[in-house]
């Protein structure tokens, strides 16, 4: 093949290998910023795509599948795996190229994997990664005896470290400049899936192969040993992981405040610019009402939240990348069982706190199709970022600032135990309609197993967690930037048109659609303690949650044209009773998702059906829980 | 008498044989062999590849490392150099004898 053709036609790779092998670290460091997220057609798994330019100036396109431990796909994660090994995925070209990641400091099941690939009759390279962690250990590997016996190129990788992955770039060179043109694809049907007998077979050579060529000393990470020895003690290990998610409440709610501050100041700023240039009446008053009041305070009370979710998403990440995750799934595993749910429920739950969406997606780690539902169903339930907006305008509004201890714990406040509270209170809703779901639903099923790699700790990277923050905010600002953006013109032109007639005595509101929708829903409102402009925020709130705290800065802004400069909190003190503000909190643990997260549920469940339940249990519980809160509080004397 | 019932019944081959998911924290041993146990919904065959694809192969060193507050479950084993959580219940499909 001639020069030419070798650069019109890309070479492609796949990158394959166990859960927590560093793959997705290596991915990152041979593509950097040169990579994007998107779906595979017709299912949700993320489809990670990058590229690479070789020394030789070869560009390479590189995709990173799901981790799996073997071909014998069972959740739609290694089904996509499986089907672009074997090129069968749709809209995918057949890879050239298979790299196989293996933790060099955990051979045994990697080598078993690259056997299984070598059985394809593809191109398979075998990539030892974190090989500086195992020669730091004081393990021996004999690359030229694995790389003779598996009769596959063998090479080593630091991903983490620059030009860590020199020696894998040069292998794919070599390799391409040979594999070109591609080996025959009628290697892939004749595929099986290997039996119980086949899989112990690959095993015992593997485990012959480690002999071989792997001298291991005879003990396990120290770290990882001590570090489990308290985080994985029983009683302590428990307490511990409480700690971990109260101090990550505590950091959401404190560290956030200074650019959250500044973001607002910005955005009021800018609104104030906007307003000193426009005229307040004609034409351009209306342009500037629109700018001012739909499009600054719209938009800014949505990004002033950017701060708190890339808090919450830094933990994740964080104990994602420490190996955190997978103890605190054993940890769990027990109690989430006595509410029905799965171990494995415990890392998408958790990620639902940032969003429900990446959590339903997350719960295709869970095989067992009722284990799923279950946790698909409670997910929403998890508090998540969108609700920060929400629950921070109450709280700031209504609950004093002060200290709930004092001497040591004083650090400890009112607000922030407050919040901790709302949290605690979606998870205890969630396990208990697990629960009930279970009883109702499921009573026959069985559970699915549980069985985890405990993976062992490792310093998370900065580049990885800062890739992993960029990703998130960059979803979260087209979102702000699509959904919510439309919905805020939406609710300032139902907030503004028809405009007041000259010489109105009442607020400009007052004369608006959104009034007339406000009043129409407020006898079935009143119960719970609703005025009608919550009724008018509620609406747009099912786009996205916190269009409900936008929504609500633009109808009392526009009401209160004249005294802009007052901060929405206070407006609400002022107009809200405290048993107001609390049925709205506890409407906010239930609130029923947003149309993107209903829309998630039907593409993970596949039917309607579980959509519309999950939406009408939720919308149930929430006026359920907000009548009994603003009930009770109206009667203990806060009406 | 107990002790001649007790003979009479299948025993274990050796003192210390038993299945891994019997086992107490700090246990060390080797595998024997996976037996066919159906569990949590899922086939004996299905169970059994699950197991050998986390490495519970015939042979290979196992050892309990921790267990959950409740009811001492589930259980971490390390399996030669990797560790794997797994429930006792499934843990019982894995027959164990002493290391040497």
């Amino acid at each position: 093949m001639n020069d030419q053709s070798i650069a019109q036609r890309r070479f492609h790779i796949a990158l394959v290998g166990n859960p927590n092998c560093g793959k997705t670290a290596l991915f990152n460091a041979l593509t950097g910023s040169h990579q994007h997220v998107a779906n595979y057609p017709g299912v949700t798994v993320e489809r990670k795509e990058g590229s690479v330019t070789t020394e030789t100036g070869r560009r390479v396109q590189l995709l990173d599948l799901p981790g799996t431990y073997s071909l014998r796909a069972r959740s739609p994660d290694e089904v996509v795996t499986r089907d672009v090994v074997l090129g069968r995925q749709a809209g995918v070209a057949p890879p050239d190229l298979l790299v196989c990641v293996a933790d060099a400091t955990n051979l045994r099941l990697g080598l078993r994997l690259a056997l299984e690939l070598k059985r394809l009759d593809r191109p398979v390279v075998l990539v030892l990664n974190m090989f500086d962690i195992a020669k730091h250990r004081g393990m021996e590997i004999d690359t030229g005896q694995l790389a003779a016996r598996l009769g596959m190129p063998v090479v080593t990788a630091i991903a983490v470290r620059r030009g860590g992955t020199a020696a894998l770039l040069a292998a794919i060179d070599r390799l391409a400049e040979a594999a070109l043109p591609p080996l025959p694809s009628s290697a892939s049907p004749t595929w099986e899936p290997p039996d119980a007998t086949g899989i112990r077979r690959l095993q015992q050579e593997a485990d012959r192969l480690l002999e071989a060529a792997v001298r291991t000393p005879d003990r396990r990470d120290p770290l990882t040993r001590r570090l489990d020895a308290v985080l994985l003690q029983p009683v302590a290990g428990l307490a511990i992981l409480l700690a971990v998610l109260f101090l990550m409440f505590q950091a959401v709610f404190a560290w956030a405040a200074p650019a959250m501050e500044a973001i607002d100041a910005g955005f009021q700023a800018l609104g104030a610019m906007i307003g000193a240039t426009l005229p307040q009446t004609g034409a351009l008053g209306l342009l500037r009402s629109f700018l001012q009041d739909g499009l600054i305070a719209g938009v800014g009370s949505v990004l002033v939240f950017l701060p708190q979710i890339l808090i919450l998403f830094m933990f994740i990440l964080l104990l994602e990348d420490f190996g955190y995750m997978a103890r605190a799934a054993f940890l769990m595993d027990r109690i989430m069982g006595g509410a029905g749910l799965h171990g494995r429920a415990f890392i998408p739950l958790l990620s639902s706190f940032a969003c429900a969406i990446p959590g339903i997606m997350a719960t295709r780690v869970i095989d067992s199709r009722r284990d799923r539902l279950a946790t698909i169903l409670v997910a929403p339930l998890m508090t998540c970022s969108a609700r920060i907006p929400v629950y921070t305008l109450i709280i700031g509004a209504f609950i004093p600032d002060r200290p709930v201890g004092s001497g040591a714990w004083s650090w400890i406040g009112l607000q922030g135990l407050v919040m901790f509270g709302l949290y605690a209170a979606g998870i205890v809703s969630a396990l208990g309609m697990s629960f009930v779901f279970k009883r109702l639903l499921w009573r026959r099923t069985p559970s699915e197993p549980f069985m985890l790699e405990l993976p062992d700790y490792k310093l998370p990277r900065p580049r990885n967690i800062l890739l992993g923050l960029w990703q998130r905010a960059k979803a979260f600002l087209r979102r702000a930037g699509t959904i919510i953006l439309s919905m805020m013109v939406l609710i300032w032109f139902l907030s503004s048109v028809p405009r007041p007639p000259e010489g109105a005595t009442e607020p400009a509101i007052e004369y608006s659609l959104a009034y007339g929708i406000g009043r129409a829903v407020e006898p079935i409102l009143a119960p719970i303690g609703f005025n009608w402009q919550i009724g008018v925020a509620l609406i747009p709130g099912m786009a996205a949650r916190e269009v409900a705290v936008a929504s609500l800065g633009t109808v009392y802004a526009v009401e209160d044209a004249e005294e802009h400069a007052g901060q929405l909190g206070q407006a609400l003190a002022s107009k809200w009773s405290l048993a107001t503000a609390l049925a709205f909190l506890a409407w906010y643990i239930f609130a029923p998702q947003c149309v993107a997260t209903l829309g998630v549920i039907r593409r993970e469940t596949g039917s309607l059906r579980w959509m519309w339940f999950s939406f009408g249990y939720m919308l149930a519980l929430a006026y359920l829980a907000a009548f009994l809160t603003f009930q009770t509080a109206r009667y203990l004397g806060a009406g | 008498m107990p002790a001649s019932d007790g003979a009479s019944i299948l025993r274990p081959r050796l003192p210390m044989d038993r299945d891994l998911g019997a086992a107490p924290c700090g246990f060390r041993g080797r595998i024997l062999g996976i037996r066919p146990i159906a569990s949590a919904g899922l086939t004996a065959e299905e169970m059994e590849r699950r197991l050998l694809e986390l490495g519970f192969v015939e042979g290979a060193a196992v050892e309990i490392l921790h267990q959950g507050l409740f009811g001492r479950d589930p259980i971490a084993v390390r399996v030669e150099a990797t560790t794997i959580a797994l429930r006792r219940s499934e843990a019982a499909a894995i027959l164990v004898g002493p290391r040497d």
